[in-house]
């Protein structure tokens, strides 16, 4: 079992020049996971929750306040925190196994221990049989499991997912829902999911955490205090994911002010998203 | 009611109703068709014209220079500068090609002077490298080889500089060092597109092995064969140097797709059709 990573983020804020005028993101984030903990950030779009896991990740950098991995500045990107992000992202000209290996090219490893690496990590997430597909073979569940893997096959301390079930269809979703429970429990190791779903986000976190946007800041942390594996439609479940929707409500109505009622663009997760284009 | 029939579009003259040429044919219907044209046209004399000369006479014609041995010396002759010239044009190209998309200094020093050189028309190069070069083989090789340059360069730059960043970002999550960004990435993303001008260098190499026989008359070569043929008014030979021009030129594309398709197996339907 890989070492659980503690993360602290304090007073984080960011900003992105936009034709010369500033444009704060986020503002003034702080937060504190446990080793081992799920956490699930939820918000609408552009309430910079992306760019709060690419911060965490290490693919951009500039930002004020702190992101501390185990009380060391985070510094770039490392092996020790790995990312699933909404499209799968693997590579066309590679099979499931090389895809998975390719996370393993600087792990120091032996060529031997890599293999058995990649195989168990393909065990993992039920694709035993599949080693030598390729890419356009998969459907979107299983290239995203596939993705899964490949984040893994490192140990990470801490697993950043991206809304990484959100181009799948409700069954599918639901069904990798368990199997990232599963894997979570599996490995005891920090993960941290943004999504836009509620129900995703109660059905797997230790505390929800609700942002609202411009500039991104958290609103709320609900914690959910019931026992794995949870039941949607249990009455105490129901009852947490009304407390984090009643956020969503209020915060709705504080941004009802639209021009021209604009719906909110889907998020992408490089630079820029539409909304905030639309936003601005 | 509107019934859309997916093969009906493709199908062509054989109609919506039924399929009575097999798909592996249809592409000899209209070369059949043709034929048959040619052949009724000489047998019931439609035409005095000496310029249409009956199947039977071409045919005599091919036998002739196949048995005599001169079809294989002008196609050896060709082909051996074809190989030549695109070798070291495409070689060249991708060389080229692949500073020019890698480094931004290079695009920004070579960029221009390429993209103003690649306007220039091929054949405009001709009187110059006749000059440097003389009427024969260097000049040949020369001039195909820079017919096949100029394809490789434009899709090889163009491959590696349309590498994803959303793959580009994966391999900064895995800490790949440059060369493992360039071996692992951007040459295996770039590779499509450097095989599309692999191609077209293959075929604009062959046009221009036939180009250059014309415009630097001497020594042997397909074209030279058809050049003589029009000298002495022998259409049936002129007619034959087509068919087997055609013909190797269905061949080379032929094997580029075939290998093409081997290599770029990950692809799954082949995007890249030449035909």
């Amino acid at each position: 079992m890989a070492h659980a990573g503690t993360l602290s983020i304090r007073q984080l804020s960011k900003q992105y020049e936009v034709k010369g005028e500033r444009l704060d993101v986020l503002e003034e984030i702080s937060l504190d996971i446990a080793p081992g903990a799920f956490v699930s950030i939820v918000g609408s779009s552009g309430c910079g929750k992306s760019t709060l896991l690419r911060l965490i990740i290490g693919l951009e950098q500039d930002y004020q306040g702190e992101i501390l991995l185990d009380n060391e500045r985070i510094r770039g990107t490392n092996l020790n925190r790995g990312i699933v992000f909404q499209e799968h992202r693997l590579f066309p000209w590679l099979t499931v196994a090389g895809n998975i290996g390719l996370g393993l090219l600087n792990s120091g490893l032996t060529e031997g221990q890599r293999r058995f690496s990649v195989q168990e990590h393909i065990e993992l997430v039920g694709l035993k049989g599949f080693e030598t597909a390729y890419p356009y073979q998969l459907s979107g569940g299983m290239a995203q499991r596939v993705a899964i893997a490949r984040a893994l096959v490192n140990r990470p301390e801490v697993l950043l997912l991206d809304e990484p079930f959100g181009a799948l269809d409700a069954m599918t979703r639901t069904h990798l829902q368990q199997e990232l429970q599963r894997i979570w429990q599996a490995e005891g190791i920090t993960m941290i999911l943004v999504t836009h779903d509620v129900e995703e986000a109660v059905y797997l976190g230790d505390q929800v955490v609700v942002m609202e946007p411009r500039p991104g800041r958290i609103r709320r942390i609900v914690p959910v205090d019931l026992p794995h594996p949870r039941n949607r439609v249990s009455a105490s479940f129901t009852h947490v994911k009304e407390a984090v929707l009643r956020e969503f409500a209020a915060q709705g109505t504080a941004t009802e002010s639209f021009p021209g009622g604009a719906r909110p663009a889907p998020e992408v997760a490089s630079g820029f998203s539409a909304g905030w284009r639309f936003a601005f | 009611m509107i019934a859309i029939h997916s093969g009906a579009g493709t199908a062509g003259f054989t109609g919506s109703s039924g399929h009575f040429v097999p798909k592996s044919l249809r592409g000899w219907v209209l070369p059949a068709a043709l034929l048959i044209l040619w052949w009724s046209a000489a047998h019931w004399a439609w035409s005095q014209s000496p310029l249409l000369v009956p199947v039977e006479k071409v045919w005599a014609t091919a036998v002739d220079q196949a048995t005599s041995g001169e079809l294989w010396d002008a196609l050896r002759s060709s082909l051996w500068r074809d190989l030549v010239g695109f070798t070291i044009g495409a070689g060249a190209g991708l060389i080229f090609g692949s500073v020019l998309g890698l480094s931004r200094l290079a695009e920004q020093i070579a960029g221009p002077s390429f993209h103003t050189l690649k306007q220039i028309s091929l054949f405009a190069w001709i009187p110059l490298l006749s000059v440097w070069f003389g009427l024969g083989d260097a000049a040949k090789v020369a001039f195909l080889s820079l017919a096949a340059f100029f394809p490789v360069v434009l899709n090889t730059f163009e491959g590696i500089r349309s590498a994803p960043r959303d793959l580009i970002e994966v391999a900064r999550v895995f800490e790949f060092n440059r060369w493992q960004l360039l071996r692992r990435v951007i040459l295996p993303s770039a590779l499509p597109s450097m095989f599309t001008g692999l191609h077209l260098g293959l075929i604009y190499a062959w046009l221009a092995t036939l180009g250059g026989e014309y415009l630097l008359v001497s020594g042997k070569g397909i074209g030279n064969t058809m050049i003589d043929g029009r000298e002495h008014f022998w259409m049936d030979l002129v007619i034959f140097g087509v068919i087997v021009v055609g013909l190797v030129g269905f061949s080379l594309n032929w094997l580029a797709t075939q290998l093409e398709n081997r290599l770029l197996v990950w692809r799954g339907r082949s995007v890249a059709q030449f035909q």
